[in-house]
């Protein structure tokens, strides 16, 4: 797989349309666990970058680094939800736009 | 047009259309499937790739550990009990422009044919830096590091580098993981009532009670 792997561009524009759903999905949702999931895809996407140029340079930092990325990932989406979890008790909704107790 | 490519066409039409169904599903449950079906493509296309492993941690981390999360949260957010309100935001003309336009700025600086694969060496992906004894004929009695290509040690060299180049951050990493796990448990958990609290107390104060006396049955 390795020598007939597609080009770079290719896994390069893919990462960027999954990049732009994800931020379209930030931005226009109002169930916050979807945005939640949304800012994931974003994540995703920039491991994709970040392992197609480690292949396309041949050197390794691009797969370690997407270890930590992923490392942060699992741990913005445990406090996300932890958050989303005390919103619903406090508010009994999940809607991003009700969330504006500290807008004065 | 080579098989591999074709496989990448294929997984990559059906990460970008999931994608895109995470964010229009009304359902929390059904967005998070198909989330699902993201991640498993994304990891294919890590292996493809050359990132076996990084393929691994992808199902076992994203697919295995944060959608169970993500279904959990739903479980307890009782969806069906929530009003049945827009899905779109007030801001979603913006929030489509601000994407589009994020898009066609990627596609501008990342067209097809910009960044050639050039035949660089890509035997770091896979092989291990061993230390092998040989004096040599300068320095006697000094280690000189030798490269050794095994084929299919991807994660055997990506350990390497987290262990050696990259320990640090690889602690820090752990450090974070552990401040995560804290900052979770801390905010979501439930403040008692004073009732509730009463109860667990008592609840607490028999059960030593039948441990004890449990234990001196058995001595007895």
């Amino acid at each position: 797989m390795l020598e007939t792997a597609p080009s770079t561009d290719a896994y390069l524009m893919l990462s960027g349309t999954l990049f732009a759903v994800g931020l379209i999905g930030v931005v226009i949702r109002r169930n916050m666990i979807t945005v939640l999931m949304a800012i994931e895809l974003m994540l995703n996407a920039v491991n994709i970058n970040l392992v197609a140029f480690s292949h396309r340079l041949g050197s390794l930092e691009g797969q370690v680094f997407t270890i930590f990325v992923i490392t942060v990932a699992a741990g913005e989406a445990a406090v996300g939800l932890a958050i989303i979890i005390q919103l619903y008790r406090l508010k009994s909704t999940i809607n991003v736009d009700e969330a504006r107790m500290l807008n004065g | 047009m080579t098989p591999a490519f074709a496989v990448f066409l294929i997984v990559g039409t059906i990460a970008v259309a999931s994608s895109i169904l995470v964010i229009s599903m009304r359902n929390p449950v059904h967005s998070a499937l198909f989330l699902l079906l993201t991640f498993l493509c994304v990891a294919v296309l890590f292996v493809m790739k050359g990132a076996e492993f990084v393929g691994a941690v992808q199902v076992l981390v994203y697919a295995g550990g944060i959608m169970v999360l993500f279904l959990f949260v739903v479980m307890l957010i009782n969806v069906r009990h929530l009003p049945d309100e827009k899905v779109l935001s007030n801001f979603w003309k913006g929030g489509f422009a601000v994407g589009l336009g994020v898009f066609i700025l990627f596609v501008a600086v990342v067209r097809p044919g910009v960044y050639h694969d050039e035949q660089l060496d890509k035997s770091r992906l896979t092989s291990v830096k061993e230390r092998i004894w040989t004096e040599s004929h300068k320095n006697p009695g000094t280690y000189t590091y030798r490269r050794v290509h095994r084929t299919n040690a991807n994660s055997e060299a990506v350990g390497m580098a987290l262990y050696t180049d990259y320990l640090v951050p690889f602690e820090v990493a752990s450090l974070f993981l552990l401040v995560a796990m804290i900052g979770a448990i801390v905010i979501g958990k439930r403040e008692l009532s004073a009732t509730e609290e009463e109860t667990a107390q008592q609840f607490i104060l028999e059960r030593v009670e039948t441990e004890k006396e449990v234990k001196e049955a058995m001595s007895a």
